[in-house]
C-alpha cells in the first residue's frame, strides 16, 4: 500500500543501534524502505597514508589498530603480505599459533555479534548472558597474549609469544565451557519466539544477489554459498586442520545467526585439533628491515569475511603504497539490497546482520564521476586539502 | 549532601560516542556494562540519546568529519555534563596523531574531565575512571540555581 509521499529518515552518525559513527539516509513510503543511501567516512583516519610514513615493523602496530575486533586478522594479513615480498617461510609452530589465535578471535567476535544482535531485537537478557560467557574466551586470549583486545601476537616471520604447555589445560577447559554454552544457545535460539519473530524472513539476500553483489563471510554463507578463504586459498596452517564450512539456506537474519553459532563450534574444534597437533620448533625467523621491491596481495578470512591487503614496496624500510579492502565494505551493496522493502523497525537488526565494522571500512578513493577517472594523491596534497578544510572550520 | 547532588552521583547516565576509533575501546566499554564488570551497580546506565545523558564517553581519535557531530552531541546534552575520554586515542590521538584526517585527542574539541589511557583500557580501568568522575561530581559545589 502506498501513501503517496516519500519521507526521508536520517539514521546516524550517532545512533543507538551501532557503536560506530556512520550515516544512512532512508527513503520510506509509509513504513516500508524504498531506498537507502549510505554515507560512509566518519571513521576515516587516513591509515593507508600513515602506513607509508612508518617502517614495516611499526606498521604491525598500526595494522592491528585498523580494527579492534578483528585485530589479529589484520596483522596476519599484513605480515603475510610482507613475508611474501621477503620470501620468508614461517615456522610450522608459528603457523599453528596463528590459527589458534585467529580462531579464538573468531569465537570472541561472533559471540560479541550474537550479543549485539540480541540487543538489537530488544532481547537484552540474552545479550547479557552471551556477553557473560564471552568473558571466558577473553580470559583465554588474555592468558595467551597478555591483552584482551589487541593481541600483538604476529610479527613479520612468525609469532611473538609461545603457547606454553601448562596453560593448554586451561584453554581446553574454557573451550569445553564455551561449547556447552553455545550448544545451549543454539537450542534456545531455535525455539525462542522472541528471536524467531524478529529474524526469520527479515533482510533476505538471495544466493544469486549475494554472489552478484560480492557479499563475503558469514553474510554470504548464510545465503547458502560455500565460500571461505581458509578453504579456497589456505594460509597459516589451515590446509592441515580439518574443518567444515558452515552454511545455511535461510538467506535471512536468522540464518546469519545460525551460521555464526555453527562457526563458533567449528572454531572450538579447530583450536582443540591445533593444540593437539602443534609441532615443536622455532616461533619466528629473523627478517631484514628493508624489503626488496615488489607487490604482494594477501587474503585472510576475518570473522566478518574476506580481508584483502595489498602492499607495494620500493626497496626501502617503508612501504610505497598500502591498501586495505575490508569485509564490511564488500558487504555494503548487499546490505542496501537487503534493506529495501523492509520495515523501519527492522533497520537495526538488518544493519547489524552483516556485523558491520566501520573502523575497518572507511577508506577513500577519488573517482571523478563525470570522466570516470581515478586520482591518486600523495601525503602532502592530502595535508593541503585538509589544512584548507581546517581553516574553514 | 543536597538532593541534587545525591541524584547526580547516584545515577549518572552514559552516552557512548565513537569518534573514529578502532572499536577496541568500544567493546571494552560495552563489556563494562555486562554481568562480569557491571557498572550498573553504581546506577550507571548506557543511554542512546544525548538529551538523557550526563556523561559523554568518547572513544577514538577525533576525525575531521566527525568533529562537528561531536560538538553537536555535546551541545544537546543537558547541564551539568561531563566528558570521559576512553583509550589512548581519545586522550591524545595516539598512533593516528599525525594522520591527515585526525585532529587529535578529544580535548582538542571538548573539555575533558577524566582521561582513561590504555590501548584499549581494560573494563576495570574504565570503571576506575567512572568512579573517579563520580568523586569529582561529589566534590563540586552547587550554587543556589542548582548548577
Amino acid at each position: 500500500m502506498s501513501y503517496g509521499s516519500m519521507i526521508k529518515v536520517p539514521f546516524g552518525p550517532q545512533h543507538p543501534a551501532l557503536k560506530e559513527p556512520e550515516h544512512f539516509l532512508f527513503e520510506i513510503d509509509g513504513d516500508i524502505i524504498v531506498n537507502v543511501k549510505p554515507r560512509i567516512g566518519y571513521n576515516h583516519r587516513g591509515i593507508e597514508k600513515a602506513f607509508e610514513r612508518r617502517t614495516y615493523i611499526q606498521n604491525i602496530y598500526l595494522a592491528e589498530r585498523i580494527c579492534g575486533i578483528c585485530s589479529d586478522a589484520h596483522t596476519t594479513c599484513y605480515t603475510q603480505a610482507i613475508e611474501e615480498l621477503l620470501d620468508v617461510e614461517v615456522p610450522p609452530r608459528a603457523r599453528y599459533i596463528r590459527v589458534i589465535v585467529a580462531e579464538l578471535e573468531r569465537i570472541h567476535s561472533h559471540s560479541l555479534w550474537l550479543g549485539i544482535a540480541a540487543h538489537e531485537i530488544g532481547f537484552d537478557t540474552l545479550f547479557m548472558h552471551l556477553w557473560r560467557d564471552r568473558e571466558a574466551v577473553m580470559d583465554v586470549l588474555e592468558l595467551v597474549s597478555g591483552n584482551r583486545v589487541h593481541y600483538a601476537m604476529n610479527t613479520i616471520g612468525g609469532v611473538r609469544r609461545e603457547i606454553a604447555s601448562e596453560i593448554i589445560p586451561k584453554i581446553i577447559g574454557s573451550l569445553d565451557f564455551l561449547e556447552k554454552r553455545t550448544k545451549y544457545y543454539m537450542k534456545v535460539l531455535r525455539s525462542e519466539q522472541t528471536v524467531l519473530k524478529r529474524t526469520v524472513d527479515i533482510g533476505v539476500l538471495k544466493p544469486e544477489d549475494a554472489v552478484e553483489l560480492c557479499a563475503v563471510g558469514p553474510t554470504l554463507r548464510a545465503s547458502g554459498v560455500k565460500n571461505d578463504v581458509r578453504r579456497d586459498d589456505p594460509y597459516a596452517a589451515y590446509d592441515e586442520i580439518p574443518f567444515n564450512i558452515v552454511t545455511d539456506d535461510g538467506c535471512d537474519v536468522f540464518s546469519r545467526i545460525l551460521v555464526r553459532c555453527g562457526e563458533i563450534l567449528e572454531s572450538i574444534n579447530m583450536i582443540r585439533y591445533a593444540l593437539d597437533h602443534m609441532p615443536s620448533g622455532m616461533l619466528r625467523v629473523r627478517v631484514p628491515m628493508a624489503v626488496k621491491p615488489g607487490e604482494a596481495v594477501s587474503r585472510v578470512e576475518a570473522p566478518r569475511g574476506e580481508l584483502i591487503h595489498y602492499v607495494k614496496s620500493n626497496g626501502s624500510t617503508r612501504p610505497e603504497r598500502y591498501k586495505v579492502r575490508s569485509p564490511t565494505l564488500a558487504n555494503i551493496p548487499a546490505l542496501c539490497k537487503m534493506l529495501i522493502g523492509q520495515h523501519v523497525a527492522d533497520i537495526p537488526i538488518i544493519l547489524a546482520g552483516i556485523d558491520p565494522c566501520f573502523a575497518c571500512m572507511d577508506r577513500l578513493v577519488f573517482v571523478d564521476v563525470k570522466t570516470n577517472k581515478k586520482k591518486a594523491l600523495d601525503f602532502e596534497s592530502f595535508r593541503k586539502i585538509v589544512r584548507k578544510q581546517r581553516e574553514l572550520l | 549532601m543536597n538532593l541534587l547532588k545525591w541524584a547526580r552521583t547516584k545515577s549518572p547516565w552514559i552516552l557512548h560516542f565513537n569518534t573514529g576509533g578502532c572499536n577496541g575501546c568500544d567493546i571494552e566499554l560495552l563489556a563494562a556494562f555486562t554481568p562480569r564488570f557491571d557498572v550498573e551497580r553504581f546506577g550507571i546506565l548506557l543511554q542512546g540519546s544525548p538529551r538523557h545523558a550526563d556523561i559523554l564517553a568518547v572513544t577514538g581519535p577525533v576525525t575531521l568529519q566527525v568533529r562537528e557531530r561531536l560538538i553537536r552531541i555535546y551541545e544537546q546534552m543537558p547541564e551539568p555534563k561531563y566528558v570521559l575520554a576512553v583509550g589512548s586515542c581519545a586522550c591524545s590521538g595516539a598512533p593516528f596523531k599525525d594522520c591527515y584526517n585526525v585532529i587529535g585527542g578529544v580535548d582538542k574539541v571538548l573539555p575533558v574531565d577524566v582521561y582513561v589511557p590504555g590501548c584499549p583500557p581494560k573494563p576495570e580501568a574504565i570503571i576506575d575512571g567512572v568512579v573517579k568522575l563520580i568523586q569529582k561530581i561529589e566534590e563540586e559545589k552547587i550554587d543556589e540555581k542548582g548548577r
